[in-house]
Order: structure tokens, then sequence, then C-alpha cells
């Protein structure tokens, strides 16, 4: 029984960034109707802001250490943390919360700049051509932050009060096995945020609703007076920032290197045929449900009756999904029927 | 670029051949008539010729391919280690191969079109890959990858009463050592044999057919044709292409590794058939060639040969000039890679051989427009 609230709780947090991800990339479909390849490489992006701006506040300076007192040694301490001994130590602690901060804005602007400088000249182009454009850009990001951060993984720390693990169990009287990270079950929480935020801005602003209204019917909204396009260019920063945001909050759970984006990439673009191509609620359930499957297939005793099951079960599932319901799971009607 | 009635296709296909088979010689300006990259030539050749059969003429995108390729290694190596190290049986039964997984992956992903489809081989080759590093690993060696060792049983060869030495056995046709040149021109034999079942597929009523399928599939349909027969016997023989391709891997450097079957593998032969030209015949080829010559030439560089090469300049503009190409060269070849195909992606959707076609077709505007203005001239005159 714990075992499997285990699961769940572990499932539910991969579950968040598939979900996160994927709900960018349908988002992006639905609206200017592009297959974006790119998107993992946004996540990447935002992970990356997290490592930027640890560097940046770490930027250290050579001072006395008073330990030594034999001879005079030097240690390496961030001037931060030397200039401010009161607070710029907690700064420094808490560089991948801050890390959003910066990120939201660099997201929005670089999500800007893809949309106009080349994603606008391939609404009309096929499918294919949009996949295999985006794809050569994701290498290309890909190979700039490999070639200014380096190809190993740059570890992050969560700040030291969330640094251990939260006796979870206790909280519902369950006996003390439940135990699991804290700064997972904030990802958790962070990625509930934003989901709901996204829904909500859709679902209740002005704006989120002749985006809408643009999903159902582009050409009436556009006959209407209103300008679609300028719309759904800040609909796909949005999208760009909200993957910036699952990076940068994922960088303590998996240290950021420069082929994250592309691993997550295929998992999410699963996670969103899964979910139905344009659905945002189909690609929210879709990751949190392929998520949990993920973990529990990853059980010893489930991986004892069926080896390997735990490799293969998101693939698998997926083409279970896509030949038996052709939509996805929530999927519209008249989004990429051939 | 040659259109059939500009040149014959029995033209064009000696011209190719005897294109191929010269290789070592007129590469060697170039400086790379070295085996070890003919033989690369040759073998991603295939590789696109297969991809482009199903791409370029169906317009189906599948980002599965490696997988076929991984396929044909593997069981390439197990025919090495099981039967003989003569590379016959291990070409056909790698070709068999990967054609039934073919037939299967193919079966199921056909259901779909479009990115659907695209999505599905993806997870099928996914599937494979993940499953090769993990629970397949008896059969596959996992990480390691499979390799041969003296204590393989080659039963064959043992019938055969050949020696097995102190130190493992090279591959061979009927004796004759497959590394060096003789590999290559293996290589080169196969590419051939596919560049002409490929042409041969492109001019007949089923590739017409497929040509068909990519223009219209649905006015197919309701002139009451049952397209996904033709879709899976396309998807299969690009399969047998991709599983021929890996096993020339295997026979020219007998090991198999899973990351073959990985989704950038994929990427990689939809790069190359792309930069060519899908839906030509000879762009595939020429893809393949530039993409692994540019990385045999690019990732070579590292930084102190290029700070050799801009020696001449003054000392800041030195540095400067070093770090901006180190961005494109070494390790970093992939960024150049990636930009290319971008480039050709949003300026050249035909590849290189739409870009010869237009130059081509420069010239003979011009030439048109010049014998109009000679003969109203020689009008004006009568």
């Amino acid at each position: 029984m714990d075992a499997i609230l285990l699961q769940i709780l572990n499932g539910l947090d991969k579950g968040a960034a598939y979900a996160l991800i994927a709900l960018g990339l349908t988002l992006v479909f639905g609206t200017l109707g592009v297959v974006n390849f790119a998107h993992g490489a946004l996540f990447m992006l935002g992970a990356f802001c997290a490592v930027t701006l640890n560097r940046l506040l770490t930027i250290s300076t050579k001072i006395k250490d008073e330990s030594v007192t034999f001879f005079d040694a030097y240690k390496e301490v961030p001037i931060l943390e030397a200039k401010f001994p009161t607070w710029g130590p907690v700064i420094v602690d808490y560089s991948v919360p801050l890390a959003i901060l910066i990120a939201i804005p660099v997201m929005l602007l670089i999500g800007l700049i893809m949309e106009r400088g080349l994603i606008r000249h391939f609404y009309k182009r096929p499918h294919a051509d949009q996949i295999l454009v985006t794809f050569g850009l994701a290498i290309v990001i890909q190979e700039v932050i490999k070639h200014s951060f380096g190809a190993n993984p740059i570890p992050q720390l969560a700040p030291d009060g969330v640094a251990g693990s939260a006796n979870v169990g206790a909280w519902f009287g369950m006996g003390d096995n439940i135990v699991y990270p804290w700064w997972r079950l904030i990802y958790l929480g962070f990625a509930m945020l934003i989901i709901g935020a996204t829904f909500a801005f859709l679902k209740f602003t002005t704006f989120g609703m002749v985006v809408r209204a643009g999903m159902q019917d582009r050409e009436t909204v556009g006959l209407l007076g209103i300008d679609i396009q300028k719309r759904f260019t800040i609909v796909f920063a949005l999208a760009s920032v909200c993957a910036g945001l699952a990076g940068v909050m994922y960088t303590p759970i998996l240290p950021p290197n420069y082929h994250m984006g592309m691993d997550f990439l295929v998992l999410s673009f699963v996670v969103v045929v899964v979910g139905g191509m344009g659905s945002l609620g189909g690609a929210v359930l879709a990751g949190f449900l392929l998520g949990i499957l993920q973990s529990f297939a990853s059980m010893t005793e489930v991986k004892a009756i069926i080896p390997g099951i735990d490799q293969i079960i998101i693939y698998f599932v997926a083409v279970v999904v896509l030949l038996v319901l052709p939509r996805g799971l929530l999927g519209r009607k008249g989004v990429m029927e051939d | 670029m040659f259109k059939p009635s500009a040149l014959s296709d029995w033209t064009l296909f000696i011209l190719f051949s005897a294109a191929i088979l010269t290789m070592p010689i007129w590469l060697a300006p170039l400086g790379a008539n070295y085996p070890d990259l003919m033989q690369k030539f040759a073998i991603f050749g295939i590789f696109a010729i297969g991809f482009n059969i199903l791409f370029g003429l169906t317009g189906y995108l599948s980002f599965g391919h490696a997988a076929f390729l991984g396929v044909g290694s593997y069981t390439a190596v197990w025919s090495f280690k099981l039967l003989t190290m003569n590379v016959i049986p291990a070409l056909i039964f790698s070709v068999i191969m990967a054609g039934v997984f073919a037939l299967v992956i193919g079966f199921v992903s056909l259901r779909r079109s479009g990115i659907y489809f695209s999505i599905l081989t993806l997870a099928f080759a996914q599937m494979s890959f993940n499953l090769a590093y993990s629970v397949l690993t008896p059969i596959t060696n996992g990480e390691s990858g499979l390799q041969l060792t003296l204590r393989d049983p080659r039963v064959l060869d043992a019938a055969a009463g050949v020696a097995v030495g102190r130190s493992l056995p090279s591959t061979n046709l009927f004796g004759l050592k497959m590394s060096g040149l003789p590999g290559f021109y293996i290589c080169a034999v196969m590419l051939i044999i596919a560049f002409f079942l490929s042409m041969r597929i492109f001019r007949s009523p089923f590739g017409m057919m497929l040509k068909a399928i990519k223009s219209n599939q649905t006015r197919m349909a309701y002139t009451g044709f049952n397209t996904r027969p033709y879709l899976l016997a396309a998807f299969v023989i690009s399969g047998m292409y991709a599983g021929l391709a890996g096993s020339l891997m295997a026979v020219t450097d007998p090991l198999a590794g899973a990351e073959r079957m990985q989704w950038t593998a994929s990427g990689e032969v939809v790069l190359m058939t792309i930069l060519g030209g899908a839906g030509t015949l000879i762009g595939p080829v020429l893809g393949s060639a530039i993409i692994k010559y540019a990385e045999n030439i690019f990732s070579a560089f590292n930084t102190s040969e290029l700070r050799q090469i801009f020696d001449f300049m003054p000392d800041g503009l030195q540095q400067v000039s070093v770090a901006v190409s180190s961005m494109f060269v070494g390790e970093a070849w992939h960024f150049t890679l990636g930009l290319t195909f971008m480039i050709v992606v949003i300026f050249l959707p035909g590849g290189i051989m739409e870009g010869f076609r237009r130059i081509g077709g420069l010239f003979r505007r011009s030439d048109a427009k010049a014998g109009k203005v000679e003969s109203s001239a020689a009008a004006a005159h009568s």
C-alpha cells in the first residue's frame, strides 16, 4: 500500500514535467497549427537560465582564510557572501527559485523572437517541413548551449530549507513509511499552479476568450476585426515561458545537460498525441497518466512479471491509444484529420 | 536534376555506377579516398535511398528508420557468430529480418498518417532502442554492444574446417577479407544494386501509385484503390534497405550497438534525404555523402589547428576568428549541420537537387529567350 502511494507520488511528479511541456506544445499546435520540435530546447533553455543565474550569483573573489593561522591561505568566496554576510548566502541558496524571475522575461523574449523570426514563415508549409526546420533549430540551440556550458551535467541545489524529505505519511496518519523529497513536492505544486494559471488565463480573461475563439475558427475571429495573429504570437511566447519554468524548477531534480530537451521532447510529443493534438486538458491528463503508469511499471514487483516493461510502457500505451482512439484521449474533431 | 527525357535512365545508371566505382580515384584530391569514409558514403547512401522510397514517394515521414538499421546490424553480427564469417548469409538474413520487423511495425503504424504516423514510428523505434538496452541484453549485449568472441560456434565455418586462429577472424567473401578497399567495393556494389532497384521502383506502375498517394490519398481511395498494401510494401522495402545498410556496417566493422537505433540516428537519415532532395533518385546519395564528408572534415579540426589557419591575422583578430570558427567545427560540428539543415528547409525545400534544377532552369530560359530573339530577328529580315 505504502509502495503504491509512493509510486503515485513519483508518477505525479514525473507527469507534472511531461504535462507542463506538453501543455505548451499542444497550445502552440492548437493556435498556430505548428508542430514545434524545438519545444524541448525551450525546456532546456529554462534550465540553463537557472544555471546562469547561479553562476552570476556565485562570481567569486579570493579572501583570506582566517581559519588557517600559520600561513597565509586564501579561499574563494562568492562576492555576494563576502560583501553581505547576512543575506548574501540566502540569495545564493535560493538561486533556483529566484531564477524563475529571470526565466520569465528571458523565455518570453526567446519565444517572441522564435515565432516572429522563424515559425511565422512556416504556417502554410506542410507539417513535415515544420517538424524538420524546428528539429534543425533544436540541434542549433542544443549545440550553442553545449558550446557555452560544456557537455557535462551541471548539478543545481535546492534551497537548504527544503533539501530534505517530507514525512508525507505522517500528515495523513499512515505511519512513517511514505517519505518524499520536499523539492519534488514543491515541483508538483508549482506545476499544478502553472497549469491552473494557464487554464484560468484562457478561460476567464478576454484575451483567453479571443484565443479560444481563434482556435475554433480563426477566420471568423479575423473578420470581426481582431488581430488574431498578434495574440497567437503572444500565446507562443507564453508556451515557451511554460516550458522554461518547467525547466528551471526541474534543475534540482535532474542536473541540466545540453541534451535534456531532446530527451523530454520525444516523451512530451507522445504525451500530446495520446492526449489529443490541440487539446489542453488532454495533454495534462495524458501527462499525469503516463507519468503514473511509468512509475508503476518501474516497481520491482511489476518488473518481475513483465521484464523491461518500465522501458517501453509509455510508447506501448501511445501505440495502443493511437490505434484505438485515433484522436487521442480528448482530441477534438477536425484537428489534424487527414 | 535529370528529367527522364533529358537523360535516359540507363545513361544515368551507367554514369552513377562509374562514379561510384571510381570513387577511390576521383576522391583523392578531396582527401576522402580512404576506405573507411567511402564505406560510410556507400552505406549511408543505401540507407537514404531506402528512406527516400518511403518519404520521397509517399510523403510518409518515418522517424524510426534507425530501428531497422539496428536490427540489420544485430542480425549480421549474429550470423557471423553462429554460422560463418562469410558476408553473404549475413546480408541475406539481415535484409529478411529487417523486412519482417518493418512488416510488423509498418502494419500497425500505417493505420495512421501525417504526424501520427511519425509519432508511431518514433514510438516503435524508441521501444526497440530501450529494449535493446535493457531486457534484450542476452541478444544485444546491452551497452557494450554485440561483439565477436573467440568462443563463437560458427557452425558452417567449423564444418568447412576453417582453422580458428588466436585472433578474431575477420569478415570475408569466400576468403577475401572485408577490410579496406574490398570492404568498400562490396558496399559500392550493394549501393549500385540498391540504386538500380530504386530507379526501377520509381519508374514502375507501383512507384506511380506511391506518388499518387503522396499527391492525393483521398482521391486514390475514391477511385477504388486500397492504398494501404502499397504503402506497406513501400515501408517494408525501405526497411529492408535500412537492414542492408545496417548489415554492411557490421560487415565493415563487426560489432553492433543499440545507439544505432536511437531516434537521433533516424533524424540523421531524414537530414540526408532532405538535404539531397527528397523524391529524386540521386539526391539521397548526394545528401548522405555530403553530410558524411562534412562530418569528417569539420569534426577533425581542433583549436590549435584553427589557430594555425588564422596565423596570418593580427593577434586580436586571430583570437576572434578562432573563437567564432570553433563554434562550427570539431565537437560542435552538429551546430553547422543544424544550421545548414534549417537553411535548406527554409530556402530550398527540394534540397540540393532542386538547387541544380533552378540553376539549370536559369540557363535554359536564357537559351530559349536568345533563340526567340534570333528567330524573330530572322523573321524581320525575311
